[in-house]
């Protein structure tokens, strides 16, 4: 985790902050905590909340509460807490620049490999419970319904963000490269929500509640990069100006 | 072959008159009649009779058995009652268990009109009654590809049909649910215009299998499987069987209906079972069978959901899959 966060990748969010410096008025006035939270007190416990759903399906599994037809309960659990927990993790960023706690990105991981373990949790269910590895019926699913298109591809889009999350694999990759591939959770998250909203029949107020959500998140980061680059730009142009000055 | 046709009509058992009666109405009635001491508890019953409600979860009897009923074991109750589509109540389908518990069904009437000779206004207790109730063990499939067994309880609704007499110009029945805000008070965030509607070709309203459906499981509809009177159409997908009805209107035109008008792409007016048109958004070539194992078991779908033998003829030379 130490290695994640002294990558070069993790630490331009830190520079960028000077050249952003005022930009976001909503930036809160705490000091940063890094130094006194321990992440090896804090992690067990936010790994084992994240556990909670899972935990929870299993004991409604155990008494006989999870309805008329467990299949579908258990697709929409899964399915819905892939969905909250890629909001959580899209939420460390923004969430670190505001607040500016920057030990809040050290969940980030965690919170991500959680949103994938949950996705393959529902994927599983519908490979096995809902097809029964039927391989025509579920090629035939991908090709021809756009909701299973856009579930797929949010699947498959996160695999490698999984494959790619250890330290190695980034120091192996180089920060850069590895945080371009990252950025591939941006369109996993919006395939995910289109992917629910295609589903549902009639009342889309949770697929448009994960929509606002995701929408907000991703949002701040277009804002958050437009800034940056106005003012780059114009420090460019006073560098540049500056430069012909002194010659 | 999974109906039995043997036309046998079986013993069933009798309810006492006692249980079959409401059992707060059959007290107040005790209650009103101590000053009159020449009144038993029986004649009390026969002066309630014209206001006596059934109310939900009480026994249906005496019960004549169907030859339309398939042969296969019913769906566990608890999930018959637990598991519903009935959007004034909510979109989960665990929410119309919770929020149809204070449904008021009593008093009610069904306004049966339009192309007819003989226009009328039912009370619920007098349809209830109009001839002797039947049970059938049908196959329910729902156009999300799961599928129950239910007995559900009723007649034929050609029955009330032909009570009202159908003009020649009759060629649709539309049917109407109730809808008051102020008992579904989620019926705005249904994502679907209500009141429901429904409706069918009037050769379709006529077959027999087309149960007009007071009870299920022995007992009355409980509010959240369509109380008081619902349609059952077993051979169309489950949304055409509408609940909680309170107008059958004959027309000389197709009826506009609820789903069709959320979205005409993915459900047609005639929404027939039909394992060889998917739905766009998922196929039906399978089902799932909520028979009470764990996961329920996938079944292959079958044309007008096993009914062909009844309905089939009606559809002669039609594009199936031009009129889904």
């Amino acid at each position: 985790m130490a290695t994640a966060i002294k990558s070069p990748a993790c630490t331009t969010g830190w520079t960028c902050e000077n050249i952003t410096k005022g930009a976001f008025r909503l930036r809160s006035n705490m000091k940063d905590l890094s130094r006194h939270i321990n992440m090896r007190w804090l992690k067990p416990p936010i790994f084992l909340a994240c556990l909670a759903p899972l935990a929870h399906l299993v004991w409604m599994g155990f008494h006989d509460e999870l309805g008329a037809n467990p299949v579908e309960y258990i697709t929409h659990s899964t399915g819905t807490w892939t969905l909250v927990g890629l909001c959580v993790t899209l939420a460390m960023t923004p969430l670190r620049r505001i607040l500016k706690q920057n030990w809040l990105i050290r969940l980030r991981r965690m919170f991500g490999l959680f949103a994938f373990f949950y996705v393959s949790l529902h994927f599983t269910t519908w490979v096995w419970l809902y097809s029964g590895f039927d391989v025509h019926a579920m090629i035939a699913d991908v090709y021809k319904r756009p909701f299973i298109t856009a579930g797929f591809t949010a699947f498959v889009l996160l695999t490698p963000l999984a494959a790619t999350s250890t330290s190695g694999m980034i120091r192996r990759l180089g920060g850069r490269r590895w945080q371009m591939l990252h950025r591939l959770i941006y369109i996993s998250a919006i395939a995910g929500v289109i992917h629910y909203y295609w589903l549902v029949k009639s009342d889309e107020t949770v697929p448009l509640r994960f929509a606002a959500v995701v929408a907000v998140l991703l949002g701040y980061r277009a804002i958050h990069y437009a800034l940056q680059r106005r003012q780059q730009v114009a420090a460019a142009k006073r560098a540049g100006r500056e430069s012909v000055f002194s010659s | 072959m999974l109906i039995k046709r043997t036309g046998d009509i079986p013993n069933s058992e009798v309810t006492p008159q006692s249980v079959y009666m409401n059992r707060r109405k059959f007290l107040a009635g005790v209650a009103a009649a101590t000053g009159a001491a020449t009144l038993g508890a029986r004649s009390v019953s026969d002066w309630l009779e014209p206001a006596r409600v059934l109310a939900e979860g009480t026994k249906l009897g005496p019960l004549v058995k169907s030859p339309f009923s398939a042969d296969e074991p019913p769906t566990p109750s608890k999930d018959v009652e637990h598991y519903n589509n009935y959007y004034e109540f909510g979109t989960d389908k665990s929410d119309p268990a919770r929020n149809a518990t204070k449904f008021v069904t009593s008093p009610w009437s069904v306004s049966v009109e339009g192309e007819v000779n003989k226009p009328r206004n039912f009370d619920i207790e007098e349809l209830r009654k109009l001839v002797p109730l039947e049970e059938r063990i049908y196959r329910h499939r729902c156009v999300e590809a799961w599928s129950i067994v239910v007995p559900w309880i009723g007649y034929s609704f050609s029955v009330l049909a032909k009570l009202v007499d159908p003009k020649p110009t009759a060629k649709f029945v539309a049917f109407q649910s109730y809808y008051d805000i102020k008992q579904m008070p989620l019926g705005p965030r249904a994502g679907i215009a209500l009141p429901y509607v429904e409706g069918l070709r009037i050769d379709e309203a006529m077959s027999p299998l087309a149960l007009l459906t007071f009870g299920m499981y022995g007992e009355t509809l409980p509010n959240q499987d369509g109380a008081p009177v619902r349609m059952v159409l077993p051979w169309k997908y489950g949304f055409k069987s509408i609940k909680s009805m309170v107008k059958v209107r004959f027309t000389q035109n197709m009826p506009p209906t609820t789903w069709n008008i959320a979205d005409a792409h993915e459900y047609g007016f005639y929404s027939n079972v039909n394992p060889q048109v998917d739905h766009p958004r998922w196929s039906q070539a399978t089902e799932r069978r909520l028979d009470g194992s764990f996961f329920g078991k996938r079944i292959k779908t079958l044309m007008f959901n096993g009914y062909g033998d009844q309905v089939a003829s009606m559809y002669n030379g039609m594009d199936l899959r031009k009129y889904y």
